[in-house]
């Protein structure tokens, strides 16, 4: 019957147009990429976090510059993303890995993941972030500040000072305002309990932590729940009539809250939210070349060009971090909203690796059981 | 030979023993090639693979770890909590369902096509979505809040609830769809008989009635003891379910053996509760005198009944479209009043720049992943229900519940098995985008096979004979009559599949994926990021993949056959 | 050579035999009915030839080539369905026209045989109707051209007139008869009506318990039931155990005429209702009369001897019909008592069978 073979002969062609048509967006997509199999050799694959970010202009620039096509792999969160790179270590998903921060950077090295490369360049960048000197298995890209984020407008109709220091937030005026994530699932409920640690020591943060339980501290799974639903000066903490003005969130989070904000607020006085300077844990992430890679010269190529100036300062808008290299300018809404933060805590990724478990398991019988 | 004379007739050469009659058990095994090839390949091997990683040491399979495991007091917590919330969340879906099913079934209303289709989008919805969603009904300053200062987000009502929110539509749609075939007629015989009016039902509909009943609970409870995203999103660090271990131990902690030994718990659990659906599903086919749906719907009449369809219309609009209408008031909620700003700019490259596609490019891009996972899930489910509908033995019934089972396997482990096993040519598919629709054809094809299997075996056996008597072959008569007669409950089916791979955000979150982002991965990037702009970004996003879903549901309302099977 | 053969064709469900050892002959331009009770195998012989269906043993021949190894679609048969089975989704034009497509008919083939169909079964023009509003007549009629549009060398009838009412289906079977005839078509129909069997064939196949019961013409068999199992079948219910000895029978209703030359001995004997006299009640076999029937020109009525022994019925003229509760006196007619097979049920043999059938044969040619 002709209507059948009709029928059949669209959906076929439905069928194979729609693979033809997704087969194009998965070349043309941000990162250009191209299909694996045709052009293996001009393509260098970057296998990252959900939130990698650079604009479209700057990896063409890169292409121009060196004739590889970079293609993108999202890989979930950053500890999924990690483990999973060590999960396919000997035949990863790509050649370049981005995204494993100073909280998971021993157990990335422990599992050999990267193979040593010195990127061209290596010389500029701060030094303090150099955590591998030694190796070169990793080179770092980016840093931030994991912080205790305030609502302005709360503090003004209160006409409260806004917390500046650890030691603030256990105070009785900030009973029941903190809300912070779960550092068994959140990485910046991890960074700031690591913030704690290395701020009161194996001996003091427990009882620190004890104190912040009864000051009210609101523990919740995840950082869009904790920013969006419950903190009181984001936008969707508004709309749900959020009550808690304080939060655990990142340094850059003010200068986004004001890039999204319509209007743009003129001054920093005008910012919907602020940052407790004193409650930071340093964060910085690192990408390396990924133990046997297809394309290393491709690899190597794409981590010298992830710390140019030019990539330097594309970055802080893409995904909200700071620069690493010298010279590198940030943005004028990170210069003139950002705040500057020079005490921050840190803590030597090994001494993480070791006791990172423990703490957590202990953290986790403080609060939630 | 008058009779053989024509040109047509010629009835071939005259047998030489060379050519064999096709044997049915042959045609089955063909049918059922690809579609376990592909099981085979993209669900088996990954989830095998992962599971063996984590219980195989150099020293050998780690088979004590089973009992350490499974007796730590936490462990057992979460199995513990898993099973009673998945019971509970079933009995009350079923509770405040089932009046839903009889009022969808029974009274006809104006809208109730529309209705119909709009209880099934939450099921259809990202999680992260509709949990967002859930929080603005039950959190704080949500409409419990205000009326009586109650809150339950952070609680396990809040997990119950929206477990009902997400399956109530598999309870109306299941029960509801086989109740408005019933033949009211059988109750007025038992009512004439003498049974009085709830005798009648209990005797007569009832029984009927309680294997769709227990398969929609089953499926229910399927879908709550894997429960994840709403889990995660409402309950709080308090509450952990099977699925968010697995995860956990998997993704933040990497401790393979913990998880291989939680998706064995889990899948063992899963493959007892499908055999039970397969069995309930096998006799709720049995021979019942189905009408047609539209002879059995009239009016409501007197107080009783119309408050009956008021109280399910309240309900439905309390429980389902009081999230949903939440949402869709925040993605007009701009700073300067109401208006569709949020919407404009999901069309831009957004101001700043900082945005690498116009958040609008991600509903294409969800389209053409659904429309190539629709494909897939089709063309893999329409073979798999073809071989069943052939005299089903026990093979058969074991192939049936195996392509229910990714529905009961945590995705983070088909994922992360994915990781592992399609990591060589000609399977390197790790970064390829066809990995995207093949993931989310695995959670397609249960419902494709759920949807053709009861319209494939109502097709009467004798059709296709009396096709091969005048000169149909095998494959002839497969697409001369049963695709002609199931030409509907393909569209159905293809429609569903596409609906459910919309929203999925399971498996597509746990595979490393190229740079274009699918609606729920738009939607859940924009709320990752702080501002005001990009919230009602991410609420104007999620309330046009709303829209999408509730059309592709709307068209399948108008195209619905009326066996077309349990969704 | 015969067109169909069927060789100790054995089919078993389970413990029970479906058909049991069948032997059947079809000669071209013949038209058979099988004629049975439901669950007689009938239709699972159809079945069988269709290829539709397995033999577990035995062979199927058509133009003498074995057919175990031809698939369904290769066997040049036709079968009419009992309930026809239209493809619902198609109208009639394509209905009839599946099995030229399936040939692989050209366009123009196709529409020029389906409209010669159309018009040879009586209904032109009705290529374009939907099947779901055809009349059950209409139905049948086109379930026939869509069997008859790929010219099969043989045409299966599986009860093609079952679910028609009385008067249609009395035309109808007179049209068949008549349209069969003119386009030569070898005809195997099975049906459970006799009269429907009698008026199409020109040879009746009785089937019960998945074996021949007898083989004749229509009249042949009507006339000499080869057995108690085909007498009662065709509605003869005055069958008796008897010893026969000389010219008469020793049977419960007393003593009966027999042919000179019948069989001797312990034997079942019929004896058709016609043949059954009723006159005054001093007159032979007293009988109360129990019920009457009307059965068109005749009545036939329900006589219970009344020094005991088995119901007996007698066919009469309305007018000369006796009321309900009179005695009368039964005598019998030679003509009318037959000598029945041993069997209760079914032919013990195909020998019997056979022997049967070219009784049958003689007998129908002798009374024509």
């Amino acid at each position: 019957m002709p209507t059948t073979r009709k029928l059949a002969a669209a959906a076929l062609a439905a069928a194979v147009g729609a693979t033809a048509l997704a087969a194009c967006g998965g070349q043309d997509g941000q990162g250009g990429g191209g299909d694996a199999g045709a052009a293996k050799a001009t393509t260098v694959t970057l296998v990252s976090h959900d939130s990698f970010a650079a604009s479209s202009a700057v990896l063409k620039e890169f292409t121009k510059e060196t004739g590889y096509k970079v293609k993108v792999l999202k890989s979930g969160d950053a500890g999924e993303a990690v483990n999973k790179a060590i999960l396919t270590k000997g035949a990863p998903q790509g050649d370049v890995f981005f995204g494993v921060d100073n909280t998971l950077l021993s157990r990335a090295l422990d599992n050999g993941l990267f193979t040593p490369y010195t990127a061209k360049g290596i010389d500029r960048v701060d030094p303090s972030t150099r955590l591998d000197k030694a190796k070169h298995r990793v080179t770092p890209i980016d840093s931030g500040y994991l912080c205790v984020n305030y609502d302005r407008a709360y503090f003004a109709r209160h006409k409260l000072a806004p917390p500046n220091t650890f030691a603030d937030l256990v105070k009785p005026q900030y009973k029941n305002m903190l809300v912070t994530e779960n550092v068994a699932t959140s990485s910046p409920g991890l960074g700031f309990l690591l913030g704690t640690i290395a701020r009161y020591g194996d001996s003091g943060w427990q009882d620190y932590w004890k104190k912040l339980k009864a000051n009210g501290v609101q523990v919740v799974d995840s950082w869009e729940q904790a920013y969006d639903q419950d903190f009181s000066g984001s936008a969707g903490g508004k709309k749900a009539k959020a009550t808690r003005p304080l939060v655990v969130s990142y340094a850059s989070s003010p200068p986004s809250e004001v890039l999204y904000a319509k209007p743009r607020p003129k001054s920093p006085a005008q910012a919907p939210t602020g940052v407790a300077t004193g409650t930071c844990f340093r964060q910085i992430e690192f990408a390396g070349l990924l133990d046997g890679a297809k394309n290393t010269a491709g690899g190597k190529a794409l981590i010298d060009f992830m710390i140019s100036k030019r990539f330097q300062e594309d970055m802080p808008l893409q995904m909200f971090v700071d620069p690493v290299v010298k010279g590198a300018k940030e943005p004028e809404v990170f210069t003139k909203f950002g705040a500057k933060i020079t005490d921050g805590e840190s803590m030597a990724p090994p001494r993480i690796a070791a006791h990172r478990d423990q703490w957590i398991q202990t953290w986790s019988s403080l609060l939630v059981k | 030979m008058k009779g053989a004379e024509g040109p047509g007739a010629s009835p071939g050469p005259p047998a030489t023993g060379r050519r064999r009659a096709v044997r049915p058990a042959a045609v089955r095994l063909a049918l059922m090639a690809l579609p376990l090839a592909f099981f085979a390949v993209f669900f088996a091997y990954p989830v095998v693979s992962i599971v063996g990683r984590g219980l195989r040491t150099a020293d050998g399979w780690q088979l004590g770890e089973v009992t350490q495991v499974l007796g730590r007091p936490g462990i057992l917590h979460v199995l513990w909590f898993t099973l009673w919330q998945a019971l509970a969340s079933t009995g009350l879906t079923l509770l405040i369902a089932l009046p839903g099913a009889y009022v969808f079934a029974r009274f006809s209303f104006p809208g109730k096509q529309v209705l119909r289709a709009a209880v099934t989008v939450p099921f259809v919805l990202p999680t992260v979505v509709a949990g967002t969603a859930f929080l603005a009904l039950l959190g704080r300053g949500g409409l419990l809040d205000q009326l009586w200062g109650v809150r339950l987000d952070t609680t396990v009502w809040a997990i119950l609830l929206a477990h009902v929110f997400f399956n109530y539509a598999v309870v109306v749609r299941t029960v509801g769809g086989l109740w408005a075939q019933l033949d009211p007629r059988q109750e007025e015989a038992a009512r004439v008989l003498g049974a009085s009016r709830l005798a009648a039902w209990r005797r007569v509909t009832l029984p009927a009635l309680a294997p769709a009943v227990a398969a929609a609970a089953l499926m229910v409870f399927l879908f709550t003891f894997t429960s994840f995203g709403v889990i995660q999103i409402l309950g709080g660090p308090g509450f952990s379910t099977l699925e968010v271990e697995i995860y956990r131990q998997t993704a933040e902690l990497l401790q393979l053996p913990t998880a291989a030994i939680l998706t064995l718990v889990q899948l063992v659990a899963v493959g007892a509760v499908l055999g039970v659906h397969a069995w309930t599903v096998r006799r709720r086919e049995s021979a019942l005198r189905l009408v047609d749906p539209s002879t059995t719907a009239r009016r409501p009449r007197g107080a009783g009944q119309w408050a009956l369809l008021g109280g399910v219309l309240a309900s439905v609009a309390l429980l389902l479209f009081l999230p949903l209408g939440v949402l869709v008031e925040r993605s007009l909620d701009t700073p300067g009043g109401h208006g569709f700003a949020y919407y404009r700019a999901l069309t831009s490259v957004d101001a700043s720049g900082t945005f690498l596609v116009a958040p609008l490019e991600a509903v294409w891009n969800s389209v053409r992943y659904a429309v190539v996972a629709a494909a897939i899930a089709l063309v893999v489910g329409g073979l798999a229900a073809a071989a069943l509908t052939r005299r089903a033995g026990r093979f058969a019934r074991g192939f049936d519940a195996l392509l229910m089972l990714p529905l009961g396997v945590s995705a983070v482990t088909v994922g992360f098995g994915f990781l592992i096993t399609l990591d060589k040519p000609p399977l390197d598919l790790r970064s390829s985008w066809i990995l995207v629709p093949l993931a989310q054809a695995l959670v397609g094809v249960p419902f494709v096979v759920r949807t053709m299997l009861p319209v494939l075996r109502a097709v009467d056996g004798r059709l296709r004979e009396a096709a091969a008597v005048l000169g149909a072959s095998p494959l002839r008569v497969f697409r001369e009559v049963d695709l002609a007669l199931v030409r509907r409950a393909l569209l159905v089916a293809a429609g569903f599949a596409f609906a459910v791979s919309l929203g999925e955000f399971g498996a597509t979150v746990f595979i490393a994926r190229p740079g274009n982002p699918t609606l729920p991965v738009a939607v859940a990037r924009l709320l990752s990021r702080p501002g005001d702009l990009t919230y009602g970004e991410a609420m104007a996003l999620s309330t046009v993949l709303m829209i999408v879903c509730a059309l592709s549901l709307l068209l399948l309302e108008r195209i619905r056959t009326d066996r077309s099977g349990e969704f | 050579m015969a067109l169909l053969t069927l060789e100790d064709v054995t089919v078993r469900f389970g413990a029970r035999a479906a058909l049991d050892a069948v032997r059947l002959d079809v000669a071209e331009h013949e038209i058979v009915s099988v004629l049975g009770p439901s669950g007689s195998g009938k239709s699972t012989m159809l079945r069988v030839i269709a290829g539709l269906q397995a033999p577990g043993g035995g062979r199927v021949l058509l133009d003498g080539a074995d057919q175990a190894a031809v698939p369904v679609h290769r066997r040049g048969v036709g079968l009419m369905f009992q309930d026809h089975q239209l493809f619902p989704q198609r109208d009639v034009a394509g209905n009839v026209a599946f099995g030229l497509r399936m040939h692989g008919a050209s366009r123009a083939e196709q529409r020029t045989r389906v409209e010669e169909l159309l018009e040879l079964v009586g209904l032109p023009g009705a290529g374009g109707r939907a099947v779901s509003t055809l009349s059950g007549g209409e139905q049948q009629r086109v379930a026939l051209a869509r069997a008859l549009a790929p010219r099969p060398r043989l045409l299966m009838l599986d009860e093609p007139l079952g679910q028609l009412d009385r008067g249609l289906r009395e035309r109808l079977v007179v049209e068949l008869r008549g349209l069969f005839g003119r386009l030569g078509t070898t005809v195997l129909a099975v049906t459970h009506d006799q009269g429907e069997a009698f008026a199409l064939a020109d040879r009746v196949v009785v089937m019960g318990d998945g074996r021949v019961a007898q083989t004749g013409t229509p009249l042949g068999v009507w006339q000499r039931p080869a057995s108690a199992f085909v007498a009662r079948f065709l509605g003869f219910d005055n069958v008796v155990p008897a010893t026969v000895g000389g010219e008469s029978a020793d049977t419960p209703w007393g003593k009966l005429p027999m042919e000179p030359g019948s069989p001797q001995g312990g034997r079942t004997l019929l004896v058709r209702p016609a043949g059954v006299r009723m006159a005054a009640p001093d007159d032979g076999l007293r009988c109360e009369v129990e019920t009457r029937t009307f059965r068109g020109s005749r009545v036939v009525v329900r006589l219970r001897p009344e020094g005991g022994g088995p119901p007996l019925d007698a066919e009469c003229a309305p007018a000369e019909a006796p009321r309900e509760g009179d005695t009368v006196g039964v005598t019998f007619s030679q003509d009318d008592v037959v000598v029945l097979a041993e069997s209760g049920t079914g032919a013990k043999t195909n020998a019997t069978a056979k022997t049967n059938a070219d009784a049958g044969l003689r007998d129908g040619s002798r009374s024509t």
